[in-house]
């Protein structure tokens, strides 16, 4: 037997022959085993999905017809969740890069400000948030959409949790970059607005994707006060029909797709972003 | 890569006397003092690690300083250019004096003394610290245009004279992570000269390359020195220092033991301590 790919003149004319269809056989066993390894995890997702999938449509008495009459009804629900996860994503990110700033901050009244407002979001849960925000504003003559409202408890309430990332993602810049910027006569605002924020943004771009596969998902919390979003229609037309278990898997299952759309949507950019490494 | 040393011939007439007792005579081609620090003290914490330091750095000189980790040579370094607040003191770059403040460094008008203390005065690091998001163009013009306010066009000009001047034109528009090392210390180089500053600190500059590639960083630094550049190199490449360096300064415990000309320090040198830290050396 010789070494695939072995030297020729090494190993004389005949021993050097087979190696050619050798290593063309282990690329074929290896792509086999891969595909075999794809397919085996498709099937058993399919199996349980399925088998799931059955159960359910036999005890909750799922009748065809509601799916085809309600579903696009409660999907239309989808362009409200995306909207607001999307919005609230860019008030909590804005949110977060000024209480990150704070937290860093060596003046001890924006240091204690920024200190408070994550402790008191992280504090209290993100419903009495909501419905604190529904409720209490327009009594301070506020009076405001349910979207919109939902869109800040949510920013609000993000921006808390991503003031933490952004901090450890500012403080994650290398100190020579300061310095460096420092030495070439950059003054403070500068090295922050185009040296370290930059760097900084690259390295939080994963979190900020988790952030976001959650924020999809909590949106559904904002049906609490209105907003006609995936759960809110699923809810209604499911209560009002007795066909709330088909309802609400239908909102459950866009909500996964959205998920799974969005985390392939991630892992390119990732990948594009570590391909430049820059 | 080894351009001849100036002319020792060169090495009479203007002498200097510096408060540590310093007294030479100067080669010609220097001019008069750009950098001048004065009892320099710094502490971390309990630790005194400058004990006083007195340099007068003279236009168009090489000056490296020389001594064992831990002499205090790269906080003084940092100190000139105020990365590290002294604990006490005075530095002068180019007419701008300023003292140590530690009590009030993050006072406004400190921090802007400070900034002006920069301009004058580049610094190479050991790590390079090239922007990692930039272009090596983009690495050279960004403060020549947000801090001179230049113009795109201006500032690219002198960039890619100074990119031409390190030999790495070829990758103005690279990123950082692509450069090897080496490429890399003299992009930082070409961003530094970019700024056009009075002198050039460098802080270790080859320490963190790999063998194979000091040569050309050296060689770059080496062009600098013969024509003209001010520079105060901290370094332990013994032999570019007798190659470059105008003078040679060696420290220890936070001062200077001795200093003056490279051939007079490295191969006769006066005091026992530069004896003992030569020998060391060259062991092994």
């Amino acid at each position: 037997m010789t070494h695939p790919g072995g030297d020729a003149h090494a190993h004389g004319a005949l021993s050097a022959e087979p190696a050619a269809p050798i290593i063309a056989e282990i690329a074929n066993a290896q792509q086999t085993e891969r595909w075999r390894r794809r397919l085996i995890f498709i099937g058993v997702w399919v199996v349980l999905v399925g088998g799931l999938g059955l159960f359910l449509w036999n005890a909750g008495r799922v009748e065809w017809e509601f799916i085809t009459r309600s579903g696009p009804y409660i999907l239309q629900g989808a362009g409200i969740t995306v909207l607001v996860s999307v919005l609230s994503i860019l008030l909590a990110t804005t949110l977060a890069v000024i209480g990150a700033l704070g937290r860093l901050s060596t003046n001890p009244v924006i240091y204690a400000i920024a200190s408070l407002y994550v402790s008191i979001v992280r504090g209290t849960p993100l419903l009495v948030q909501i419905f604190f925000a529904y409720y209490a504003l327009p009594q301070a003559g506020i009076v405001l959409d349910p979207i919109p409202t939902g869109i800040l408890a949510l920013g609000f309430n993000y921006g808390a949790y991503m003031t933490e990332i952004f901090r450890a993602g500012l403080q994650a810049v290398a100190g020579g970059q300061r310095e460096a910027a420092q030495a070439l006569g950059m003054r403070e605002a500068h090295i922050f607005r185009r040296i370290v924020l930059p760097q900084a943004i690259r390295i939080v771009t994963p979190a900020i994707g988790n952030e976001f596969i959650a924020m999809i998902k909590d949106s559904s919390l904002v049906s609490i006060i209105t907003v006609q979003e995936l759960l809110w229609r699923a809810q209604r037309v499911g209560r009002s029909e007795f066909q709330t278990i088909p309802a609400i898997l239908i909102a459950a299952l866009a909500y996964w797709v959205l998920t799974i759309l969005f985390s392939i949507f991630q892992e390119r950019l990732e990948r594009r972003m570590a391909r430049g490494d820059r | 890569m080894t351009t001849s040393r100036r002319d020792s011939s060169e090495l009479e007439g203007l002498s200097a006397s510096t408060a540590s007792g310093y007294e030479q005579t100067l080669p010609t081609h220097v001019g008069d003092v750009i950098v001048r620090t004065e009892g320099i003290h710094k502490y971390f914490g309990e630790n005194h690690v400058l004990r006083g330091i007195d340099l007068e750095v003279r236009q168009r000189e090489a000056v490296m300083i020389i001594g064992r980790s831990g002499s205090g040579k790269t906080t003084l370094l940092r100190c000139i250019n105020f990365l590290e607040e002294p604990s006490a003191g005075w530095v002068e770059v180019d007419g701008l004096r300023l003292k140590a403040d530690p009590l009030r460094a993050r006072s406004r008008g400190h921090q802007e003394q400070i900034r002006q203390m920069r301009l004058r005065a580049g610094m190479l690091f050991q790590e390079f610290n090239l922007f990692p998001h930039m272009s090596v163009l983009e690495n050279c013009i960004e403060a020549p245009q947000r801090v001179l306010r230049q113009s795109r066009q201006h500032a690219t000009t002198r960039a890619e004279y100074y990119l031409e001047v390190v030999g790495l034109i070829d990758k103005r528009d690279e990123y950082p992570a692509r450069l090897s090392g080496g490429q890399k210390q003299r992009a930082a180089i070409a961003r530094a000269l970019c700024m056009e500053p009075k002198v050039l600190l460098f802080d270790e500059p080859t320490s963190a390359l790999d063998p194979e590639l000091i040569g050309e960083v050296l060689g770059v630094m080496e062009d600098l020195a013969h024509s003209g550049t001010t520079m105060i190199v901290v370094t332990h490449e013994m032999h570019f220092a007798q190659e470059a360096a105008d003078r040679v300064v060696f420290m220890e415990n936070g001062l200077i033991v001795e200093q003056g000309p490279p051939e007079q320090v490295l191969n006769d040198p006066r005091h026992e301590e530069t004896t003992h830290f030569l020998r060391r050396f060259l062991d092994r």
